[in-house]
């Protein structure tokens, strides 16, 4: 049995959304590089919705993976739905993660709500 | 496919196998039976035990097989502690990098009382004689020091810790896992009264492994039920794994001198390339190290990812970070030589067999340094360290 799903491997080796949003309005950066993974989203906020989003990770497999799929799970989503995002959602998108790494998967949404946090901070907008 | 993970194990000898199945299919009998066909087998393993002994100086007597290297490690450690016990003596000398077989030995053994002291290995990934000298207590009974480390392939100036634990009447194991077949050894020059081995690292099969103890020493069996193994050891020998093993170690140590000097320039040839790959850095002392290893840093990226892609390049390697281990923590062994846990997470382990060439070499330098590009291109820690916002470490 292979360490991954097969759409935990596609989205490591060809990450979607990779990089940086220079005008972002939204930029959230969890955790650390003690314990082995940061993961870092840009989010580009218009009219309450998600217009485009990007990521740079420094992690494992499922780590780059997570944070990949995340970014495609609220491109073009309503601020309403990106919100409810859970990490679930991602590792369920992913076919599943290994035990020990659904903490990968709780990065993915713990940087996705840092990132609106940061936009509500920015714009005094509420969600 | 390049095998570039030889610590983790190696190919089996076509000799060996050959050994193997020729005993599985002719030679099967239970060497404890009395008929001949059981005595054949007794020969056979007898054979074996008398070619491994002669192999590092030793008596056959002096050698007892066990189901591998951490098993050799577990009996030895735990059989002199009972003795250190009877005397009074509970104190036992280690390093801070020693295999997990020895390491959480020694911690069981805390927990029963005893005191252990492990010893910096410094940023050479190297003990220092005379530390283990100042270490040794009234009430030491035993100094365990790996031959050569698993990870960084460091090796140890063991004949100079086996003299001070001689004069000093405290018995010396070793964990010669990684060095048996590999570096020359002889129980008798390097002073050793313990020492711990497995086959599948030098060509043998897994499962398999032996114990060195000199005589005079008692083993107290981990494992009870028989009679076998002059009572160290219970449980039907595995002869055709042993019997493989004895012809791997043979081809091993004979052919030391024609591989090992092949093997250290391919060493070499790897270490200068990846050097050229910037903010990276070596992993233990350049020029005392197993002649096939090589162990890197590279700052800003993640060792799991890494071996991921590598292994899409079909290179086989390993890291000692903490995603490959499944705890938070990296390699204890990395964290030993002072490396932090931002840089310790970066590592990769590449252990060359004798049969590597230097266009594999090239493809390999090639191929990490491509790989260490692409991640270090969306990391995040790569860009605040490019962009000065924070120092570099290596």
């Amino acid at each position: 049995m292979a360490l991954y799903s097969e759409k935990v491997m596609d989205h490591f080796r060809n990450p979607r959304n990779v990089g940086v949003i220079e005008d972002a309005n939204g930029i959230g950066e969890v955790g650390n590089a003690k314990c082995g993974d940061i993961m870092k989203m840009y989010l580009k906020i218009e009219d309450d919705i998600v217009r485009d989003v990007k990521f740079e990770t420094f992690g494992c497999g499922s780590a780059i993976a997570s944070s990949s799929m995340a970014t495609e799970l609220i491109k073009g989503q309503p601020l309403s739905e990106v919100r409810k995002l859970t990490n679930k959602a991602v590792a369920e998108a992913l076919d599943g993660l290994p035990d020990y790494k659904m903490h990968c998967s709780v990065l993915a949404e713990e940087a996705i709500q840092s990132a609106l946090e940061d936009y509500m901070k920015r714009t005094g907008k509420q969600i | 496919m390049i095998y570039a993970d030889n610590a983790a194990t190696t190919k089996m000898s076509p000799a060996a196998i050959q050994k193997m199945l020729s005993l599985m299919k002719e030679d099967w009998g239970n060497p404890s039976s009395l008929y001949t066909h059981g005595q054949h087998a007794k020969e056979t393993l007898e054979k074996a035990r008398a070619d491994i002994a002669s192999m590092i100086g030793a008596e056959p007597r002096e050698i007892i097989f066990t189901a591998g290297g951490s098993e050799a490690d577990n009996q030895a450690i735990r059989s002199i502690a009972a003795l250190g016990k009877k005397n009074g003596k509970m104190h036992i000398v280690s390093s801070a990098f020693e295999h997990h077989a020895v390491l959480h030995t020694l911690e069981r053994l805390k927990e029963e009382g005893f005191e252990v002291t492990l010893l910096d290995v410094h940023e050479n990934g190297i003990v220092r004689p005379d530390e283990v000298e100042s270490s040794i207590r009234d009430d030491t009974c035993l100094v365990t020091i790996m031959t050569a480390n698993n990870e960084i392939g460091t090796i140890q100036p063991i004949s100079e810790i086996g003299e001070i634990c001689r004069r000093k009447h405290v018995l010396f194991h070793t964990d010669a896992v990684q060095a048996i077949g590999h570096l020359p050894i002889n129980v008798v020059q390097n002073r050793i009264d313990l020492l711990s081995a497995s086959a599948h690292k030098f060509h043998g099969p897994k499962g398999v492994g032996f114990l060195f103890v000199r005589k005079g020493i008692r083993l107290i069996p981990l494992i009870e039920g028989g009679a076998q193994e002059h009572g160290r050891r219970a449980g039907t020998e595995n002869v055709p794994g042993i019997a493989a093993m004895a012809t791997a170690l043979e081809e091993a140590v004979t052919s030391m001198s024609l591989h090992t000097p092949h093997l250290i320039r391919m060493r070499d040839r790897l270490i200068e390339g990846l050097q050229k790959i910037p903010h990276s850095a070596l992993n233990g002392d350049a020029v005392n190290r197993l002649p096939g290893n090589v162990n890197f840093c590279f700052e800003g990226i993640e060792g799991e990812s890494l071996l991921l892609l590598l292994d899409d390049r079909g290179i086989c390697a390993s890291s000692g970070s903490a995603c490959t281990s499944g705890s938070l923590d990296p390699s204890h062994v990395l964290l030993s030589i002072g490396r932090v846990h931002d840089v310790a997470h970066g590592s990769l382990r590449l252990s060359l067999g004798e049969d590597v060439t230097s266009d594999e070499v090239d493809e390999i330098i090639a191929s990490v340094s491509e790989v260490v590009a692409y991640l270090r291109g969306f990391s995040p820690i790569w860009r605040d360290l490019i962009q000065g916002k924070k120092p570099f470490i290596l």
